[in-house]
């Protein structure tokens, strides 16, 4: 049994609202994992809850052995989680290199590893001294996923890094993940691309109205047409 | 009956109503129960400090935003009935002249602070409403040919309203009905009226929107700038409110100036009594405002007494000098916000 | 890329607030019968900017990171000036001599048990009042407000209600005199205090860790945490620094007025207020700007025209938020 991250009858209340209704998932050790679903499912409360910054109501969140459902945001974080949020949260008044600087929690950034990451995410030695608010889109994107895994961590948590980003971006960040797929960095992704996440996941899971729906294997979704239909085809028809 | 008077906001507590009825009898028959200028002067001030501190209910307590304008708009009211009177003479007409121009210029001057500066945080609208409440305060101190300035403005008021004025020969229940017992009435008649009215708004269809709003920013922003809208009325509803109060304390000193109206202590003294009166409910205003007024009055001899007894030990006469209640209301304040936000209405209902 | 091109082209910092300042010292020059009332009306103008910026910059700064405004830093900064004059009076005799040393031996404790004072204060402030309310802006308002009340009052109780007369140190009197100008010794000191905490809090939130905190926790608090960083340390940390520096400026108001009550602090709080807002709250650059322009504004109309004084700060406020509503330097919130 290798879960890296395991869910069990997690709820998140926001409000006087009932969003996650016992959401159960695993994400194995490596690899990468695709959380699917349409709008208002659920997967960014999902994502927020493993953070610590919804605090789950009810449920067990294991990470690395360890239920973490009730520490703090920074306590989950140093546990090595890194977290690219839908709003991709750059601090828009820092420079790339600043926003780096902070996220390298440990000491000055590993010169070799900065390399590492130049050659999938060129935008940012481009714009090393520039204010990250002056980026495009899909480089302030780069620049979140960067800030995330400028230091090893085990568990990448990102909401849906496609959002809002022309198709030739896509492509390249498709590369990005592949290259980072190559480091023993677990991956949880929250998407509403399907091709995008076919293209990357190795297992996944629907999410709809706070649960979990369906979960298995990328490939065998992605051969079954009909259970796409059944479970994606709605969300596929409502967002593209 | 009684429900259409009340809109069908009970005090939905035994000892609450209680307490309502007593406040209610007393201040109906003041100038009866308690004869003396000084109790009738405590009375009126206690019937118009309920409808001020109901004026900033609505606001505070039902629509969820904090003002520190309050005043320059009770200000304005009072400033109305005594520029009107010193400059036109004592006529019904210059007083109904003074109340409409205060009551215009209020509706908008708030329309203009709600216009400016609710959309953004409420943090943002206290910052806009002390700066403004502050400048507004000084402006009247300092055109003292148009407000007398510091020392205000002493006037003459129509002859039924003054103390002068006898209506009957005799004596009525041994008190003689003067025209300041007139005026009592008309503050009282006036209070009562308006906080009724008020009662109404915050339980109209407009009320509810407004709890909505206050209760539910996440949802309120959804509807985006219709909240605007409806905390613009509320907030120029509050204020014509506060204005009439005005008007009515106007009438009942027949002076006007920047200590009994304007000043930044009066604005505190709204806010500790709404708080600890209970916000939003309306009944809070009743209760906060006349043991505050009261205390105000006599409770200050109390400690007096304490604090001359007290002479010798070190601190505390000071603590207990009669000048410091405010200590001690302010203590009682932050413990109101934190530990019962529904204040003493909250109390009494929780109690039945 | 167009969109490219255009990020490649760095932007400098955005000039056009700072040149306010040269323009309205510049379009005052004609209004003033004389330069050397001109002289010294600007060095006025400057001091009691630099002053009102020492106070207001940690109250934007705390409103910047944790969302709350603490309505009672007024009392922080009597305080202060209380705290410094039951120093500086038991001392009198080495502040009235005509030694430089024996007066700064006198001043530098009074403003460092002021400063001690305030920062304790504002660490316990935010502890027990604060921090029960966290994200509820009526309850944070009101709460603070009660605290307001609660200092006021205890501020006569431990030292009575009365006007406190405070001289200045017998050095810092008098002017420096360049023919016709004459230039108030204090002001210049004022000037110079003021410049040193604007640049340590410069070098600080651009040169150091904690100051790229500070900057990364007023944008969005949240993706701080999630980084793995504790924010709360830091914001209780500014805020007690936000405290002391309130404590500082009200030791260097109250020297420059003369006198200590117990109204001074709420006072300074509407400019303080009107500074925030102005700058564009949470930003300490903005602050500094909107200090200095409200301090020149307040003594050229002082002396042009007394009567509208205060008033031609909320005019400069409502004229700043029609041309940049959310002040002059808006920080970028999530």
């Amino acid at each position: 049994m290798s879960n890296l991250l395991a869910l069990a009858g997690v709820n998140t209340h926001i409000g006087h609202y009932h969003i996650l209704q016992g959401v159960d998932f695993v994400v194995p050790h490596g690899g990468l994992t695709v959380l699917l679903g349409r709008n208002g499912a659920g997967k960014t409360t999902c994502l927020r809850t493993i953070m610590g910054l919804w605090k789950a109501s009810a449920g067990r969140i294991d990470f690395d052995g360890a239920d973490i459902s009730s520490r703090s945001t920074p306590a989950v974080a140093q546990l090595g989680i890194g977290y690219v949020p839908e709003s991709m949260g750059i601090f828009a008044g820092l420079t790339v290199r600043e926003n780096l600087t902070l996220a390298a929690r440990e000491g000055p950034i590993d010169t070799r590893r900065l390399d590492w990451m130049f050659g999938f995410l060129p935008a940012l030695k481009k714009f090393w001294h520039l204010p990250a608010g002056h980026l495009s889109g899909g480089q302030k994107q780069m620049l979140a996923i960067a800030r995330a895994i400028i230091e090893p961590r085990k568990l990448l948590l990102v909401d849906e890094p496609t959002k809002g980003l022309a198709p030739s971006i896509i492509a390249h960040m498709v590369e990005a993940f592949r290259e980072l797929k190559r480091t023993d960095t677990t991956i949880l992704l929250v998407e509403q691309n399907f091709d995008f996440a076919r293209a990357l996941g190795d297992t996944v899971a629907v999410m709809d109205s706070g649960r979990i729906v369906h979960s298995g294997s990328m490939r065998e979704l992605a051969d079954d047409e009909a259970q796409q239909q059944k479970l994606l085809g709605l969300s596929l028809d409502a967002h593209q | 009956m009684i429900r259409q008077l009340l809109s069908g906001d009970y005090p939905r507590s035994r000892a609450l109503t209680v307490v309502l009825l007593l406040i209610l009898a007393g201040l109906a028959l003041a100038p009866f129960v308690f004869p003396g200028t000084r109790s009738l002067d405590v009375a009126a001030k206690v019937c118009v400090f309920i409808l001020l501190v109901a004026s900033y209910d609505l606001l505070l307590g039902y629509t969820g935003i904090v003002s520190f304008a309050h005043t320059m708009f009770f200000g304005i009211g009072a400033y109305g009935i005594a520029i009107a009177a010193s400059r036109l003479g004592p006529t019904w007409g210059s007083l109904a002249l003074g109340s409409l121009a205060a009551l215009v210029c209020s509706a908008l001057l708030s329309l203009l602070i709600g216009i400016l500066s609710l959309r953004v945080k409420t943090i943002f609208f206290a910052m806009i409403t002390l700066a403004v409440a502050t400048f507004f305060a000084i402006l009247a101190s300092q055109l003292s040919g148009f407000t007398g300035g510091e020392d205000g403005l002493t006037y003459k008021l129509p002859e039924l309203l003054l103390p002068g004025t006898k209506l009957f020969e005799t004596p009525l229940f041994g008190v003689e009905i003067n025209g300041k017992i007139v005026s009592y009435y008309v503050v009282f008649f006036g209070a009562a009226m308006l906080f009724l009215a008020l009662l109404r708004v915050v339980n109209s269809p407009f009320g509810r929107v407004l709890q909505a709003i206050r209760e539910n920013d996440f949802r309120a922003e959804a509807i985006g700038y219709r909240s605007v809208i409806y905390r613009s009325v509320a907030n120029c509803v509050a204020a014509l409110a506060a204005s009439a109060a005005g008007i009515l304390y106007a009438l009942w000193l027949r002076y006007a100036g920047p200590d009994t109206t304007l000043s930044f202590d009066i604005m505190v003294d709204i806010l500790l009594i709404v708080v600890i009166g209970g916000m939003g409910t309306m009944y809070g205003a009743v209760v906060g405002a006349t043991l505050f007024v009261i205390a105000q009055n006599y409770l200050q001899d109390l400690m007096k007494l304490a604090s001359d007894a007290a002479v010798g030990i070190p601190l505390l006469p000071n603590l207990v000098h009669p000048d410091r209640w405010l200590l001690w209301l302010g203590i009682l304040f932050i413990l109101s916000v934190y530990r019962f936000p529904a204040g003493i209405v909250g109390k009494l209902r929780a109690g039945k | 890329m167009s969109q490219t091109k255009d990020a490649l082209r760095v932007p400098g910092p955005d000039k056009i607030p700072l040149a306010l300042i040269p323009v309205i010292a510049l379009a005052a020059l004609p209004l003033i019968p004389s330069l050397p009332t001109w002289v010294t009306l600007t060095v006025a103008g400057l001091a009691m900017g630099m002053m009102i910026f020492i106070m207001a910059s940690g109250l934007t700064l705390v409103f910047g990171l944790m969302d709350v405004m603490n309505f009672a830093h007024g009392a922080f900064i009597t305080i202060g000036a209380f705290v410094a004059t039951s120093v500086l009076l038991p001392l009198a005799g080495w502040t009235q001599t005509d030694s430089l040393w024996m007066n700064l031996a006198a001043l530098l404790p009074a403003i460092l048990a002021a400063m001690a004072v305030t920062g304790a204060l504002g660490l316990a402030f935010e502890r027990v009042i604060i921090k029960p309310v966290y994200g509820q802006h009526l309850k944070q308002i009101l709460i603070t407000m009660g605290g307001l009340i609660v200092a006021e009052q205890s501020i006569h109780v431990i030292w009575g209600p009365d006007i406190i007369a405070l001289s200045k140190p017998a050095t810092l009197r008098g002017s420096f005199i360049f023919g016709d100008i004459a230039i108030e010794k204090y002001r210049v000191l004022a000037v110079i205090v003021g410049l040193a905490v604007f640049a340590a809090m410069f070098l600080v939130l651009n040169r150091t860790r904690v100051g790229l905190l500070i900057r990364a926790g007023v944008e969005d608090s949240e993706m701080v945490e999630s980084l793995g960083y504790r924010i709360r340390r830091v914001f209780i940390g500014v805020f007690t620094a936000g405290s002391a520096l309130a404590g500082l400026g009200g030791v260097m108001w109250a020297l420059y007025q003369e006198t200590v009550n117990s109204a001074m602090g709420m006072q300074v709080m509407i400019l303080i207020f009107i500074v925030i807002i102005i700058g564009g709250l949470g930003s300490v650059g903005g602050c500094f700007i909107g200090a200095l322009l409200v301090g020149l504004v307040a003594n050229y109309v002082g002396f042009l025209a007394p009567k509208i004084a205060l008033g031609s700060n909320i005019l400069l406020m409502v004229l700043i938020l029609l041309w940049r509503p959310q002040g002059l330097y808006p920080v970028a919130k999530r």
